[in-house]
């Protein structure tokens, strides 16, 4: 069974319909890319997902079930929301780390805030604070950034910064990691170490969904690629098949648009 | 050298020492009040529900458009007119009286430091919290806040500064603050008259007072220079 399915999502800024009739369904452990020029919807996508938007049409179900429906106010009630949202994690294009708080604490914090809400935080705070440390410490380690745990982000690179992102939104262990763009705001010779990472995740089987700009990488790393168009999904299929053999005329012109840059 | 062991000056002195502990009160209890009042006025201006967004900025718009000394006149003597209420006789009438004046004056000019302040965190910080689990009020308490206090830092300093100088306005339904006492002892005060030095004098008190606040609050602020 699908761990993500998609149904019939459409999202409307006013009279401005940015998503229209999007279905598409992920199987666990898989990568998703999605590709497309800017302003086709792919960053509003992602965000439907994560609840920054509401779709006014369609439904999302996780693992079979239901956890949005557009035509059911039950499931856009914020405090079913907020749990709900654990399913996804989200990496942004512009990082949005907290500069106030050290790397680690910046992967530890929403956990460290989650665990309040046990019923045995009280009697087993510290172990239980301790634990989220070393996790924290651990996934670091992972993105190759063990010595930068005490470091504040305005003391790291765009490329280190986004690690730490990265390692923020794996600890809290979602089903789902979406990635929006994470290499735009980089320079060009920081994006190899983040798409390194990204890839290292795909080799481990993490389901994700990278809205991206880096055809090569998403040939390589995604198993399945979505080309976006004008909001609505123009093409869908295998990742080589898309860009090395794309169906449609609008894929082929979008992917020679790329080949010549 | 006569001069500073002279009874005179030690009359003086207890008198202007007396008034500035008034003055400190006053200073204090503004503080204390208009800090906490302005971040709910600012939430209140802030509002998505359109009626309270609207009466928020009114009263905000009325306050900081119309003089302090016009609002503490009013506040003193238009409930006696009116038969509203009466104030406590006396001096800690008066005091009182000031206080709300103050509170709810600097109150209004913190909410729009605040707002500029909360405004000022960019949005992707309230989303990755949202993202993340996180509830609106744990966001406020564990991201915006601290970067919010960083941001208004420089402002609020200002304003604190003017709050200093401010307090004097309150001789104007005769509190018996620094000034008051300074120009006392023009008028006659325990057996002195004709002196200006003593009103001169006060100087020293705001300029010391002033210096320690804005000592204080670059303090702060380096305090916080930790994150960007």
């Amino acid at each position: 069974m699908a761990i993500l399915e998609v149904h019939n999502i459409e999202k409307h800024f006013g009279a401005t319909r940015v998503l229209e009739d999007i279905s598409f369904s992920l199987e666990k452990g898989q990568a998703l890319a999605i590709i497309g020029s800017s302003g086709s919807g792919k960053t509003t996508l992602l965000r439907c997902l994560n609840f920054l938007e509401t779709p006014n049409h369609g439904s999302i179900s996780v693992n079979g079930n239901v956890i949005f429906d557009a035509n059911d106010p039950i499931t856009q009630r914020e405090s079913e929301v907020r749990k709900k949202r654990l399913h996804f994690g989200l990496v942004f294009q512009s990082f949005n780390l907290f500069p106030q708080y050290t790397a680690l604490k910046n992967v530890t914090l929403a956990k460290e805030l989650l665990s309040q809400e046990l019923p045995e935080y009280k009697q087993n705070k510290k172990a239980i604070l301790e634990e989220i440390q070393a996790e924290g410490r651990e996934l670091l380690k992972k993105m190759g950034l063990s010595d930068r745990a005490d470091h504040y982000p305005s003391q790291l690179s765009g490329g280190q910064q986004q690690r730490v992102a990265i390692a923020r939104a794996l600890a809290l262990k979602p089903d789902i990691l979406c990635f929006d763009e994470p290499t735009s705001a980089l320079d060009p010779e920081l994006t190899g170490e983040v798409l390194k990472v990204i890839r290292g995740l795909a080799e481990q089987k993490t389901t994700m969904i990278i809205v991206t700009h880096e055809m090569a990488f998403a040939r390589d790393v995604a198993d399945e690629v979505i080309f976006m168009d004008g909001g609505v999904i123009v093409e869908k299929g295998p990742a080589r098949q898309v860009i090395e053999h794309p169906q449609e005329e609008r894929t082929r012109q979008f992917l020679s648009r790329y080949a010549e840059n | 050298m006569e001069f500073f062991t002279s009874d005179t000056f030690r009359t003086v002195l207890t008198a202007l020492n007396t008034g500035f502990l008034k003055t400190l009160q006053l200073f204090f209890i503004t503080l204390l009040g208009a800090l906490p009042l302005g971040l709910i006025i600012s939430f209140g201006s802030m509002s998505r529900f359109t009626p309270l967004r609207w009466l928020t900025r009114t009263v905000v718009w009325v306050i900081r458009g119309t003089p302090l000394v016009l609002q503490i006149i009013a506040l003193f003597y238009v409930p006696g007119m009116q038969k509203w209420f009466n104030w406590p006789s006396g001096e800690s009438g008066r005091m009182l009286a000031v206080c709300v004046a103050f509170v709810i004056n600097y109150a209004c000019y913190f909410s729009e430091i605040y707002r500029g302040g909360i405004q000022g965190v960019p949005k992707g910080q309230q989303e990755a919290g949202l993202v993340l689990g996180m509830t609106k009020l744990q966001i406020f308490r564990h991201i915006t806040l601290l970067q919010m206090i960083k941001r208004i830092v420089p402002p609020m300093s200002n304003e604190i500064i003017t709050l200093v100088k401010d307090t004097s306005l309150a001789r104007v339904i005769a509190l018996q603050e620094v000034i008051w006492m300074g120009e006392s002892f023009m008028k006659g005060n325990s057996g002195i008259a004709g002196l200006t030095w003593p009103l001169f004098f006060t100087a020293v008190y705001y300029l010391v007072f002033s210096g320690i606040v804005t000592m204080l609050l670059g303090k702060l602020e380096r305090k916080l220079s930790f994150f960007q």
